[in-house]
């Protein structure tokens, strides 16, 4: 086949576009033996997962709930996204390493073959000071580095570390289904009370097969010690991973939780569905940052893994403070808008995304601002890069309620084109009701400055090292709120993603 | 297909408001029959679909249309503008009130429909028909298959004086399909008015073709009836070098939906679509805009300013759809509400949608209440609170009016506003 060449586009260029699906460097898959539940889902599925988990008839019941009404909800089309209809019978809704049939104890009992294939994605497991493949990292101060990891592999957590350590600090850390265990009065009392079994049509799903996840309290007044993370990986095939995320911030405590994921490189779309809650109280500061880096497919569309989302924020008590920062390079399909309600006075929400989308990667991504309380503040930075034949969509909705006195928004969603196949659209609603409060958005689309890559070339930069420069003091409003662990593989990530992209 | 129950209803009951026209010649009845099986497959709009999410067409699509009591006639701004008047009578046109015919051909649209041959022929029907796509308008479809009244006008050259459409009331429940069709040749150019109560309810479409080098100026004045309610469709083509610039002045009105979708098929055609609207009470104002740009260098632009008050509602929805090739493309967006009370609401979803690489388009939309600091000033200087706020909502307003290139009429607008805030 002759590739149409664009006038100054060298076959070189090309060819590196070609390859760039190639370079996915999760893309490996670890030879688990891995125990699947039967293929489908049916009520069956939802009461043997939650056998496995050994839930109380509660929880089975609020599953079973969710499941019947699924079962009648329509799947939704409004979002800007195009993929092959899923046949939700043709996958594994639960899938366990055998090795994990009898909890571990601790880390130590955990099969080595799942800790190498952490240490191989630069997560090891083990309690260390430093997070692993971070430059600069050695000369900070020992204290500022700790970070604990829960370890999410397919439908099962497969450890926590730093445990005891928080434990003294009034931490719970650890997977929701242990919190099931532990403390199901904490679970019975939020799970659902942010993003209701009603939801939507993922996170009803999510609610009747969630398998596992991560469960964060803060205690009040407690500034968690050491930031908290949570590493998901697929690994089995044919496999959808629902998990649950539940966070609780006490009056007056603070968190900053990371969450990154990864995949297998596979011919077959994989789904994700996953669900996360965060109840802010009284003066609270939760900060939550995603480095989403899911297979994206192959140049072709081939593969990835098709990325339901439901995150919300619900800023109960008066002063809480909630932000989301997001870089999302990963995933075939991305459906995700990561919600703040301010509804305690005083509350302040922010949402920084970057949303990268190369190849044939789609992604509708975006957020949403209630105010219900007064004088609430409320901040959306949206970058999203299309390149190859993407698109990528901003979708947000800021409402002042009439309630809402005083509050204050300013949105402004960029995006930036890399080439004449992609696409970049904004679909932002701006509800005002009551006169008080200021509102303002305002976006562009653009493509590369030309006057900036002269500048960059000029001072002999080639063209793609040029781009990734200009993109990343593009990102740099967003990149500079995340936690440093993450700033630093979020800058690699928007080099990788836009790597031969130029053209 | 099968509509929902609830939207089979409203279809029926909307369809039911109206009689069948008369036969007219073969072609006038195959585009009627197409446009009435877009509608039936579409159905009538209910507050479901994604496009009337801020607006509630109910009244829009009863099966009767509510009675609205005839006002005292509006002063009109265009009393002292030289212009060529055609006029309608509870949506019948009015031969005797209106001039006579010079210049420029202008027929009723019943004759044109039962004529053979006719040089609007290849429109009617077809620009709505490509204005669906992606968005369905399905009270333009409906009014393309029923509409019996409308003017077409054909312009051949440059016209001296612009064009008025006076539309005028007596009965309290006319309710109003009006259907129009207008055409510009190649360099020619008109200043469409258009002015007056129309009826208790309306459903009114244009179809614009404006070709290469041609332009076409419309301003409209929908004064200040409070109960009416109405939609109106404006389906504008653009070719290479044209330029199209559309105003609207809104004043009360319970339920108005003003869409105008703008199709750019030549390059560096320009397109302008501004409103000012003053809302006060009982007041839902709708603008909801299209703008697709198909061809290189082209530019567009949309100005929407809104003041409400006591409770009044206006909504934006704004698109700005830049194709493939449709490289180099100027795209520029703002709406903007202030609201001088608590209980009313500014609504807007300002969209882009893009897939050329080479264009620069923005938005911008803004929301809150008078600025303090500004009154103080002026109340600083001896001015009551309450002259303050007018003058502050007239240079608000003022930015969309300077969209009207004719500076006498852009005066008139300004003249008729500033009557209408006493």
């Amino acid at each position: 086949m002759v590739e149409q060449v664009k006038e100054g586009v060298d076959q070189e260029t090309v060819d590196a576009v070609r390859s760039v699906g190639e370079r996915y460097k999760y893309g490996f898959s670890s030879d688990i033996e891995t125990e699947y539940a039967p293929k489908g889902l049916n009520e069956d599925i939802v009461r043997l997962i939650s056998e496995k988990n050994n839930e109380p008839e509660w929880l089975l019941e609020w599953r079973l709930e969710a499941y019947r009404r699924w079962v009648q909800l329509e799947e939704p089309t409004w979002a800007m996204v195009d993929y092959p209809k899923i046949d939700f019978q043709d996958q594994y809704y639960y899938a366990r390493p055998s090795s994990m049939k009898v909890k571990p104890k601790s880390l130590d009992e955990v099969d080595p073959k799942l800790l190498a294939t952490y240490e191989k994605l630069g997560i090891p497991l083990k309690e260390q000071m430093i997070l692993a493949g971070v430059e600069g990292a050695e000369d900070m101060p020992a204290e500022g580095r700790k970070v604990a990891v829960d370890a999410v592999f397919d439908s099962v957590s497969v450890g926590t570390t730093f445990k005891e350590e928080l434990k003294k600090a009034g931490v719970i850390f650890c997977s929701i289904s242990e919190a099931v265990q532990d403390h199901p009065e904490l679970v019975k009392k939020y799970l659902g009370s942010v993003v209701p079994v009603s939801d939507n049509y993922y996170a009803t799903l999510n609610s009747a097969v969630f398998s596992d996840g991560s469960f964060v309290y803060i205690p009040e007044g407690v500034k968690c010690p050491m930031e908290l993370s949570t590493y998901f990986r697929i690994n089995a095939e044919n496999t959808g991973q629902f998990e649950r995320t539940l966070i609780v911030a006490e009056k007056g405590s603070q968190v900053s939780y990371l969450e990154g994921c990864t995949a297998p490189k596979r011919d077959i779309a994989q789904l994700h569905a996953a669900v996360v809650e965060i109840v802010v109280l009284e003066d609270a500061d939760v900060k939550y940052s995603t480095v989403q880096n899911w297979f994206p497919g192959d140049e072709n569309g081939k593969g990835g893994i098709y990325n339901f989302v439901t995150k919300r924020a619900d800023c109960r008590g008066d002063r809480a403070k909630i932000m989301w920062t997001q870089v999302e390079t990963g995933s075939a399909v991305t459906w995700k808008y990561p919600s703040c309600i301010l509804r305690g006075d005083d509350c302040q929400g922010e949402f920084y995304s970057i949303a990268i989308a190369n190849n044939m990667q789609q992604a509708d991504t975006g957020t949403k601002m209630v105010h219900l309380g007064k004088r609430g503040k409320s901040r959306i930075v949206s970058k999203g890069i299309s390149a190859g034949k993407a698109q990528n969509t901003y979708r947000g909705l800021v409402s002042m309620h009439p309630k809402a006195k005083n509050s204050r928004n300013y949105t402004q969603c960029d995006s930036l084109l890399i080439g004449d196949k992609c696409g970049a659209h904004t679909v932002p609603y701006i509800e005002v009701k009551n006169n008080s409060s200021r509102v303002e958005h305002e976006a562009t689309t653009s493509k590369v400055d030309d006057d900036q890559l002269f500048y960059c070339r000029q001072r002999g930069m080639d063209e793609e090292e040029a781009v990734a420069l200009v993109v990343n003091g593009f990102c740099k409003e967003v990149l500079q709120s995340l936690p440093m662990e993450f700033a630093m593989e979020a800058q690699k990530l928007v080099a990788i993603s836009l790597e031969g992209s130029v053209g | 297909m099968t509509l929902p129950a609830q939207k089979q209803k409203a279809t029926d009951d909307l369809l039911g408001a109206y009689d069948a026209p008369t036969s007219a010649s073969r072609w006038a009845n195959e585009a009627r029959e197409a446009a009435l099986g877009r509608y039936q497959n579409m159905g009538a709009p209910t507050r479901r679909d994604e496009y009337w999410k801020y607006t509630n067409p109910a009244a829009l699509t009863a099966g009767i249309a509510t009675e609205n009591p005839v006002a005292p006639t509006d002063v009109t701004a265009f009393d002292q503008v030289d212009s060529l008047k055609l006029v309608f009578v509870d949506g019948r046109f009015d031969v005797h009130r209106s001039d006579a015919i010079q210049g420029v051909q202008i027929n009723q649209l019943a004759d044109v429909l039962a004529a053979d041959i006719h040089a609007c022929k290849d429109l009617f029907g077809e620009l709505e028909a490509r204005g669906q796509k992606p968005v369905h308008r399905p009270l333009a479809a409906l009014n393309t298959a029923m509409a019996k009244e409308g003017v077409v006008i054909h312009v051949k050259g440059q016209l001296d004086r612009p064009v008025e459409i006076q539309y005028l009331r007596e009965d309290p429940t006319a309710d109003i399909l009006i259907h129009n069709v207008i055409k510009l040749d190649k360099d020619a150019s008109l200043t469409l008015l258009e002015s007056g109560a129309i009826g208790a309810r309306f459903n009114i479409v244009s179809e614009i073709d404006v070709p290469d080098n041609a332009s076409f100026h419309h301003i409209r004045l929908q004064g200040r009836e409070t109960q009416r309610a109405g939609s109106n469709h404006i389906f504008a083509r653009l070719g290479a070098e044209s330029l199209f610039k559309s105003f609207t002045l809104a004043v009360n009105g319970t339920l108005t939906r003003n869409e105008t979708i703008i199709e750019l098929t030549g390059d560096n055609a320009n397109a302008h679509v501004a409103c000012a609207a003053a809302g006060d009470g009982d007041f839902h104002h709708d603008d909801t805009v299209f703008v697709t740009h198909d061809a290189v260098n082209c530019e567009s632009r949309q100005v929407f300013k809104k003041v409400l008050r006591n409770g009044a509602t206006s909504c934006f929805q704004g698109k700005i759809l830049v194709k493939p090739d449709a490289q180099k493309t100027d795209g520029y967006q703002i709406s903007q509400g202030l609201l001088l009370d608590d209980d009313s609401n500014f609504l807007a979803k300002p969209e882009l949608e893009i897939y050329a690489d080479d264009v620069a388009c923005s938005h911008g939309s803004t929301c809150g209440g008078a600025d303090e600091t500004a009154l103080f000033y002026l109340m600083s200087r001896g001015i009551s609170r309450d002259q303050a706020q007018d003058m502050l909502v007239l240079a608000f307003l003022d930015e969309a009016i300077q969209e009207i290139a004719d500076e006498t009429l852009a005066d008139a607008i300004r003249g008729q506003l500033q009557a209408w805030l006493r």
